[in-house]
């Protein structure tokens, strides 16, 4: 494919970027919206550009969300672009979502699990009715507060884990894979896999996790926890050698348990899929969970025959920002390219004709 | 807290978690810091979060975190700080604060006038958050059916 530089456009870029800044203002009329209230009124928004962005950092996100006019990819774009003018200093040490001070935990799979369900903030039971106070605006009555339970919050599948009925946590390797230093081979293994999920399309994700439910890859899942939280970001600097605490983040777990498995030597267990998102991103850690599960179906020798089972077809195709630079390419200039095609068919149709 | 963590360690992670105005505001309650250099920084970078799959197994790579470090000398003694996010004055402040919590004729006075009550500051957030937190929690009760 062949491109060729063409001269004579920046007047009209300049203009079309003029116009763009212009509009991006709005109506001079209306105050003009704060990076500030961004990140603290569009939450949602934000968890999504710092996921797909892959970079933890709610003012940037929302720096982001308003310099791309709300519009999410672009934003994860420009947030994606940004990370690459920064050295990295260290890889943390995994985060440890036991330790989680969650601010929601649920199950789908018992009702009485110690630590108790909570709700959270969430739009779950809300009537999805459009709640026209809104746009009157004010400030809502406190949230009731109540007593914490003082007691530890364990894993669901920690529960079941104790009685060998659900598959154990895969046994840690040596240093994962990383796609942001090396580019995505195949087969790729878990660890490279649940990073490209990690930063995929949400919609994507959520697609094929719907997929799976309708039958391309059945897997039975069923929500076994989903917690959000706080959780401590610890690193090992080399200078102090040991390990230190330097802020917190918020993330969403969600272990899926999904049918059984089981061969000559493992009896039958409940399988599990694995999802893991910035902020409150329940309907990714959710998807995210699903399709981390059905990508296993080699590994425990399912049929692949749904593409959300199909490692490569997910992979190369999760990231929007890969996606989206490849489809919009077809915006910029080809004539070259499609002056060689006009003349391969006009003499394909002159030797047609006698 | 982890009870596990050293005093150096749980210093350095509540100025980690502190507002830089907090930790200005205790400091202006506070003898001077002494002067210092600047051996590193600050500078800001990323660090990539680690996650592990299933919550407890391998580790993978989850994505990348804004961070700031800074590490400086003060009175012969080097203090270091990483903090999550972009802002460089409070890594350097958490440096000078760490050097200087380190040396025995000033960390008395630091401790109470700093570490303490941004401690409490943070502890009292994570309790407003449990508190609404434990409000949400589901009390089931099974109806008692009509027939026996």
């Amino acid at each position: 494919m062949a491109y060729v530089a063409v001269k004579g456009g920046e007047r009209a870029i300049d203009a079309a970027h003029a116009w763009l800044a212009e509009a991006r203002r709005g109506d001079p009329a209306v105050d003009e919206i704060g990076v500030d209230q961004i990140a603290s009124q569009l939450g949602r928004a934000v968890d999504r550009v710092m996921a797909e962005g892959s970079v933890y950092d709610r003012d940037l996100a929302a720096l982001a969300i308003k310099q791309a006019q709300g519009d999410l990819i672009e934003a994860a774009f420009l947030l994606r672009a940004y990370r690459a003018t920064l050295p990295r200093f260290a890889a943390t040490l995994p985060l440890d979502t036991g330790r989680m001070r969650p601010l929601r935990r649920i199950s789908a799979v018992f009702k009485d699990l110690p630590g108790g369900q909570m709700l959270g903030p969430t739009t779950d039971y809300t009537h999805r009715l459009l709640d026209f106070a809104l746009a009157e605006g004010g400030t809502p009555p406190p949230a009731p507060l109540a007593t914490p339970d003082a007691a530890d919050i364990p894993r669901v599948h920690d529960i079941l884990g104790h009685e060998g009925l659900i598959e154990p946590d895969p046994v840690a390797g040596g240093e994962p894979a990383d796609l942001t230093r090396q580019p995505l081979a195949f087969p790729a293994a878990r660890d490279a896999r649940l990073q490209a999920l990690a930063r995929g399309d949400e919609g994507f994700l959520l697609s094929l996790g719907y997929a799976t439910q309708r039958g391309y890859g059945h897997t039975h899942p069923f929500v076994g926890e989903i917690r959000m939280g706080e959780v401590a970001v610890e690193i090992e600097p080399p200078e102090l050698g040991f390990a230190i605490e330097i802020g917190d983040l918020v993330v969403t777990e969600c272990q899926m348990v999904n049918q059984f498995a089981g061969s000559k030597t493992t009896p039958a267990q409940f399988t599990r899929g694995y999802g893991l998102a910035f902020g409150q991103g329940e309907r990714r850690a959710m998807a995210m969970a699903l399709v981390d599960r059905s990508l296993r179906a080699g590994e425990l020798g399912e049929d692949a025959t749904g593409p959300a089972q199909d490692v490569e077809f997910v992979l190369s195709h999760c990231d929007n920002i890969e996606a989206t630079g490849f489809v919009e390419h077809l915006k910029l200039p080809h004539y070259v390219d499609f002056q060689s095609e006009l003349e391969v068919l006009r003499r394909i149709r002159g030797e047609a004709t006698p | 807290m982890p009870a596990d963590q050293t005093e150096r360690q749980r210093w350095m992670s509540v100025l980690a978690r502190a507002e830089r105005a907090a930790i200005e505001a205790c400091l202006a309650e506070a003898a001077p810091l002494p002067p210092h250099t600047r051996l590193r920084g600050p500078e800001v970078g990323l660090v990539m979060l680690r996650g592990r799959a299933g919550g407890g197994g391998a580790a993978f790579n989850l994505g990348e975190m804004t961070v700031t470090r800074c590490t400086v000398r003060a009175e012969g003694v080097v203090g270091h700080a990483t903090i999550a996010g972009r802002d460089t004055a409070k890594a350097e402040l958490a440096a000078r604060l760490d050097a200087a919590l380190q040396t025995p004729t000033h960390a008395e006075a630091l401790h109470r006038a700093v570490i303490a009550p941004l401690a409490a500051r943070e502890a009292e957030r994570r309790a407003a958050l449990a508190a609404r937190a434990a409000a949400t929690r589901v009390d089931f009760f099974t109806l008692a059916t009509m027939r026996s």
